[in-house]
């Protein structure tokens, strides 16, 4: 009677200590957010930082909160975008972010930046940008050679 | 999975009694604050009963009262007509340091420093809070610290000397959540651990009751003790005698097994989840055969 109990199950209530437990988890969820404005500001950095690899945004409009709702907490962020980039910038090599210049300054930084891109960053990330310079496209021609020639390639050396 | 390293960092002091006046490099005594933001979880009764077990394994131990205007630990511990003088005086030099602190009646080895109780909380100065922990840390190898509800003046001046923490916890939604609001506002490297207090192991064994690994779960802390919710705690309150020097007592055991976590023994935490009395287990077997 397998179905009957599921039945059961559905409409019997789930036992409080099950309730108790969730609502502390979402409870605390929202407290801890809203008692930590400096992890939400270091937040609110790294999300410019992200999203201004693939867009201009609006700093100053840009707005990060948290809705409680009813089953989850969820971060809601409003962000005003002035521009899209042609190409996303390379992701930042270091721990620091170059990035609030980058945005002020525009479309000339990210043109130049992408010229950059390649020596910044070499080998694998470079794979699959088709406007890298020469070394760099023969490396990937080298590699895509090299693929296509391995089922031969075990006498070649 | 309650059951991890319940209180691994804790070096039992072999300090001397309380002739402190001989030895220069004094070890001195460990400072704990209890607290819980939320009131009326058991504060006060479990400063009571671990100083009481401490001294019980022969620990010298002061119970200070942080809880100026409401004080209640002479009461619990039933010194309360004892009481002369209160740490407000010793910090005013209205009263030297030892003529406040009231010997237990039944464990010499404890004493109660008192509040006042025609104070605010206001009235002390952490620094000062701070001085006089430290002063009697020379004196006792166990100093704890009742915190008064709220995360207020008062809340500061009790954690303010204090070394290490523990938290004390019900297994319901405000006092956890309480507690963990607690936790974020100690100050750096007190180490909390945590006692869950009032449990009522029926409850929990029906869904009904938050069970200790959930709310393990959700604080993350080390397990100091789980104290299970007796009649014979409220009968103790009563009379003004810790249940932990009760030797029968379920309660008082659970509050000895915690005390000796607090001295870094490894004492498993507590199960209640198998036990049940015979009814209970009568109708657990009934339900399970549907």
């Amino acid at each position: 009677m397998s179905w009957l109990d599921a039945i059961l199950r559905f409409f019997r209530p789930m036992p409080s200590g099950v309730v108790a437990k969730e609502r502390l988890r979402l409870v605390l969820l929202s407290d801890r957010i809203n008692l930590a404005p400096d992890i939400v500001d270091q937040l609110r950095g790294d999300l410019i930082a992200t999203i201004s690899r693939y867009m201009e945004i609006d700093e100053v409009g840009l707005d990060v909160t948290f809705e409680t709702r009813e089953n989850d907490v969820a971060l809601l962020a409003n962000i005003p975008i002035k521009a899209v980039r042609a190409r996303p910038l390379p992701p930042p090599m270091t721990a620091a972010p170059p990035v609030t210049h980058d945005a002020a300054t525009g479309a000339v930084d990210l043109a130049e930046s992408q010229d950059e891109e390649p020596e910044a960053e070499s080998g694998p990330v470079a794979e699959g940008e088709s406007a890298s310079p020469i070394e760099a496209q023969e490396v990937i021609a080298a590699n895509v050679s090299s693929r296509r020639k391995r089922p031969k390639s075990k006498g070649s050396p | 999975m309650a059951e991890q390293q319940a209180a691994a960092t804790v070096q039992p002091q072999s300090t001397e009694p309380m002739d402190d006046a001989a030895q220069a490099p004094q070890q001195l005594g460990a400072a704990i604050v209890i607290t819980s933001g939320k009131g009326g979880v058991g504060k006060t009764t479990s400063t009571a009963n671990i100083g009481a077990a401490l001294a019980a394994r022969g620990r010298n131990v002061c119970l200070v009262d942080a809880d100026v205007g409401l004080r209640n630990l002479d009461v619990v511990l039933g010194l309360e007509n004892r009481v002369k003088h209160h740490f407000l005086d010793v910090i005013e030099e209205k009263c030297a340091l030892e003529d406040a602190l009231v010997p237990d009646k039944r464990v010499p080895s404890m004493v109660l420093l008192p509040a006042a109780q025609t104070r605010e909380k206001d009235d002390v100065r952490t620094a000062d809070m701070a001085a006089l922990i430290a002063e009697l840390r020379k004196r006792f190898e166990y100093v704890l610290i009742d915190c008064p509800a709220g995360i207020e003046m008062g809340f500061k001046n009790a954690v303010v000397g204090a070394q290490r923490a523990i938290i004390v916890t019900t297994p319901e939604v405000s006092a956890v959540r309480d507690a963990d609001r607690v936790v974020g506002l100690l100050p750096a490297g007190l180490e909390p651990q945590l006692i869950v207090n009032r449990l009522r192991p029926q409850l929990v064994r029906r869904g009904k009751m938050l069970s200790v690994a959930q709310v393990d779960e959700i604080l993350r802390l080390p397990l100091l003790g789980v104290i299970p919710d007796e009649p014979e705690v409220v009968v103790a309150t009563n009379r003004g005698e810790p249940v932990s020097l009760n030797a029968t007592s379920r309660t008082g055991e659970a509050y000895r097994r915690a005390a000796s976590r607090l001295e870094g023994e490894q004492v498993e935490i507590e199960d209640y989840s198998a036990e049940g009395g015979f009814f209970e287990r009568l109708a657990a077997w009934i339900g399970g055969r549907r």
